[in-house]
């Protein structure tokens, strides 16, 4: 094992005195611009990238990385609290999150989602240690086509799955795709749907969408079917942050299904946001407590956390190792490599060995600091929700204004939000599911490019998705989850109208 | 007599003074506007003038840089022609400003701003993937006639996919272009050898080339790019021919980094931009931002650069309409 003896040697560079500081410093900050309305990590990362033109590289990294993990984690907050997802990767979180502390448990909650997190990203940093020559092979295997067939994948497994109606989960999907397409087209280069107002040729930014669909139509529910104060009985309970991650070993199979999606989805393109709905779908759709969805299931939690910090984890290597920077984060970070006189890109692991095992047993190190640190604030974070809903509602606007507004400083972006909130309003009143709209705007825009690049390059013939192994299965595979709910259906059909138990017996499948 | 030399001495000092107290000043903090996301090209010279200024303290008003990416860089000059008469916005970005409106209906024009100064240059290399066989532009070129040679570039009907026109034309072949969101991610394309050749600034790829997944053929420039420190174990910028030597006649095509003000300020707040970015250009700071991106240092201002925009436009006019790009 070359790769062991590295990390150790890695661990005696992150394990000092000042880099342990310097990771409780960037955890603390992060949990902080990860609460904080609209600042988010590559804020964060960006305001903190100058402070760090004086020091080491790995000590740089090291603090930077730790601002990132102490940001997801915060990022959950929200979600959770207030229904508000601070990143695209943390929408998933919502569906179940947000009922579960609604109904007085917050506290289990936020330790099951910081537990599962931390779960998730330890699979992501051992896949990392163990695989990063194999992984940085199969990240170059994807050309548009396979980017495309990943994209349907998760769309497949999400919808395929869905509890709505299919024609509304069809409708809103639609919707979500005709919003992606607004701005300019990257293939054609031209300018759509702006409907004359010029600023609008920037596109609609998925914070302005999500704060606006969750946090204020949410808001808007709340008011008109519960404006007397909700009693909700929050003790700060220390022994219940113990209990929900004792609990979470009862829940390994989600535990590993979701990390295996997680890593798989972070490796190949696909990134945190399609592998945190991905796995919910599938959770959903093999949970034996699946019909319970979206009303607070503790595996409704996991899956998506885990799934997504397993990803994101994941997700660093092809930027170190190819210099694809998966997320805008770790763009801002690129940056800085680059200021510190590095070169992401295949040679960083031959060059630069103390400063990329460093970092990877940094990970280690400061994934351990950030969920101990972040479970410690999980009593102060539930003794919010005990403030009364007339003070808190007022609050949820000003967070949701402050955050549009503060995406690009423009005030497009706060009418464009409270109409989404409008909007939000609507589809829970007429059931229509939220989750489909919201993935088609994250990654329609990505689908789209890729699929018309696929295009582009086989002139035209559809056979590029099975020109290959791999782009072949994948799209077999977004096929075969499609068609499940339809064939479940009818193997109901044939059997007897006695629909529950028939469903319960696949739950030991995974699909990948 | 005492106090009339010294009536003297003050009226001499007020006229002094004068002209320096007419130049105009900034009063509050300064926005500097990048038409890129944060780590690209534009994002990166932004962030560098304002870390100079900040060091040097070349005024006294503080900077923030603001990302306004969204549309190819479009949202950024809409802010910008937006907020017409505000000598606190100062826009960065690149042959842009006027290359999107010839070919897309974005709502601005380089003319609803007012133009500071082009400051570096970016070059183009042709790259290709490190185990392709062709050794020089003439052996791409020869393949390439089979017409399914696949070429990839950031975005579309922009500097990359004009130049991939332009080689059509120069070598008497036919390319596909296939438009990626940016260089970075057209890069990582050819390493998996999803496309044949990209055309990225050295910057874009440089990590690339180190690490041994792809290897520039020949660059669009007059004369060999300076000489720097080595890349690869054997090879360095210099090394690296000319697109001319090897038969690929285009002597010539980079591209400007432009810094803008909104329309309608006054020539002296121009001209106290104008200044400070020539005092930015001459600190050992900018030398070392120029030769860590691989670009070239120019300073165009005033009748130069106006003259540098007609001519770019009048070529780029040229091969959008025999693409059929032009918009109307």
């Amino acid at each position: 094992m070359d790769n062991l003896g590295e990390l150790l040697h890695g661990f005696t560079i992150a394990v000092t005195v000042p880099h342990l500081a310097l990771m409780v410093v960037g955890v603390l900050l992060g949990i902080l611009v990860g609460v904080l309305p609209g600042l988010g990590a590559p804020n964060g990362v960006s305001l903190l990238l100058p402070l760090t033109f004086g020091m080491q590289p790995v000590s740089a990294i090291i603090l930077l990385s730790s601002m990132y993990w102490g940001a997801l984690f915060g990022g959950s907050v929200t979600s959770i609290l207030f229904n508000i997802p601070g990143e695209p990767s943390s929408v998933a979180t919502t569906f179940d999150g947000y009922p579960m502390a609604r109904d007085g448990r917050p506290t289990t909650a936020l330790a099951t989602a910081f537990g599962s997190a931390a779960f998730g990203a330890l699979v992501g940093v051992i896949l990392i240690t163990f695989l990063a020559s194999w992984v940085a092979q199969v990240a170059l295997a994807f050309g548009p086509a396979e980017y495309f067939a990943v994209y349907f994948l998760a769309f497949a497994s999400f919808v395929g799955m869905g509890g709505a109606a299919p024609i509304k989960t069809v409708v809103a999907l639609a919707i979500g795709f005709a919003i992606a397409a607004i701005g300019i087209d990257t293939v054609s280069g031209s300018v759509r749907l702006t409907m004359g107002i010029d600023e609008l040729v920037k596109g609609v930014n998925f914070v302005v969408a999500v704060m606006g669909l969750f946090g204020i139509g949410e808001l808007l529910v709340a008011v008109e079917e519960e404006f007397h104060a909700r009693a909700v009985s929050s003790k700060i309970e220390w022994r219940e942050v113990f209990r929900a991650i004792g609990r979470l070993p009862r829940h390994s199979v989600a535990l590993l299904r979701s990390a295996a999606i997680g890593c798989w989805m972070g490796i190949t393109p696909g990134g945190p946001t399609a592998a945190s709905f991905m796995s919910y779908g599938i959770a959903r759709r093999f949970s034996r407590r699946g019909r319970y969805f979206g009303t607070g299931e503790v595996e409704g939690i996991i899956s998506p956390e885990t799934a997504d910090h397993a990803a994101g984890t994941s997700a660093l290597l092809p930027m170190l190792s190819l210099g694809i920077p998966g997320s805008a984060t770790a763009a801002v970070m690129m940056g800085g490599l680059m200021i510190w006189g590095l070169n992401p890109g295949p040679m960083l692991f031959v060059d630069q060995k103390d400063f990329v095992w460093g970092l990877i047993a940094s990970m280690y190190v400061g994934n351990i600091v950030a969920v101990v640190l972040v479970l410690l604030t999980v009593p102060v974070f539930a003794a919010l929700m005990r403030i009364p809903f007339v003070i808190i509602a007022p609050l949820i606007v000003i967070i949701c204004v402050v955050g549009a507004y503060s995406v690009s400083n423009s005030y497009l972006d706060v009418v464009m939000m409270l109409g989404f909130g409008i909007v939000g309003y609507l589809f829970k009143k007429l059931f229509y599911p939220l989750a489909p709209l919201v993935l088609a705007i994250v990654i329609g825009d990505k689908a789209e490019d890729a699929f018309r690049q696929s295009m582009l390059m086989s002139k035209g013939s559809l056979g590029i998705f099975f020109a290959n192994k791999l782009v072949t299965s994948l799209v077999v595979g977004g096929i075969a989850l499609l068609l499940l709910p339809l064939v479940l259906q009818l193997a109901r059909l044939f059997r007897k109208p006695e629909p529950p138990t028939t469903e319960t017996t696949s739950q030991e499948k995974v699909i990948i | 007599m005492g106090r009339t030399s010294s009536f003297l001495l003050f009226a001499l000092a007020l006229t002094g003074a004068a002209p320096a107290l007419a130049a105009w000043q900034p009063q509050k903090p300064i926005e500097f506007v990048a038409t890129a996301g944060p780590g690209g090209g534009t994002d990166n010279i932004a962030r560098a003038v304002q870390n100079i200024i900040t060091k040097y303290k070349l005024t006294d008003q503080p900077i923030v840089v603001v990302n306004k990416a969204g549309g190819s860089g479009a949202e950024g000059y809409v802010y910008g022609k937006a907020s017409a008469g505000d000598p606190y916005k100062v826009i960065f970005g690149t042959s842009n400003a006027w290359q999107q409106p010839l070919v897309s209906k974005v709502a601005f024009n380089y003319t609803d701003l007012t133009p500071i100064a082009a400051m570096a240059q970016d070059e183009f290399l042709l790259w290709v993937k490190q185990d392709s066989p062709y050794k020089t532009a003439a052996d791409y070129l020869k393949a390439a006639v089979t017409g399914d040679f696949k070429m990839g570039g950031a975005q579309s009907k922009d500097t990359d996919e004009v130049l991939t026109r332009m080689i059509e034309k120069a070598g008497h072949v036919k390319l596909t272009y296939i438009p990626f969101k940016s260089g970075a991610e057209a890069a990582v394309q050819l390493a998996g050898g999803h496309i044949d050749s990209h055309v990225n600034n050295p910057s874009e790829s440089l990590g690339q080339w180190r690490g041994g997944t792809q290897r520039p053929l020949c660059a669009f420039s007059p004369k060999r790019l300076p000489q720097g420190a080595k890349i690869t174990a054997t090879e360095g910028w210099s090394d690296v021919p000319t697109c001319v030597e090897q038969g690929l006649d285009i002597a010539q095509y980079e591209q400007p980094r432009t810094v803008w003000l909104p329309g309608k300020v006054t020539p002296e707040q121009a001209a106290f931009y104008v200044d400070l970015m020539k005092k930015v250009q001459a600190t050992p700071e900018w030398k070392d931002y120029i030769e860590k991106s691989s670009q070239i240092d120019t300073f165009l201002t005033g009748a130069e650069f106006d003259k540098f925009i007609k001519e770019d436009i009048e070529h780029l006019r040229q091969v959008a309409s025999e693409q059929g790009w032009l918009i109307k």
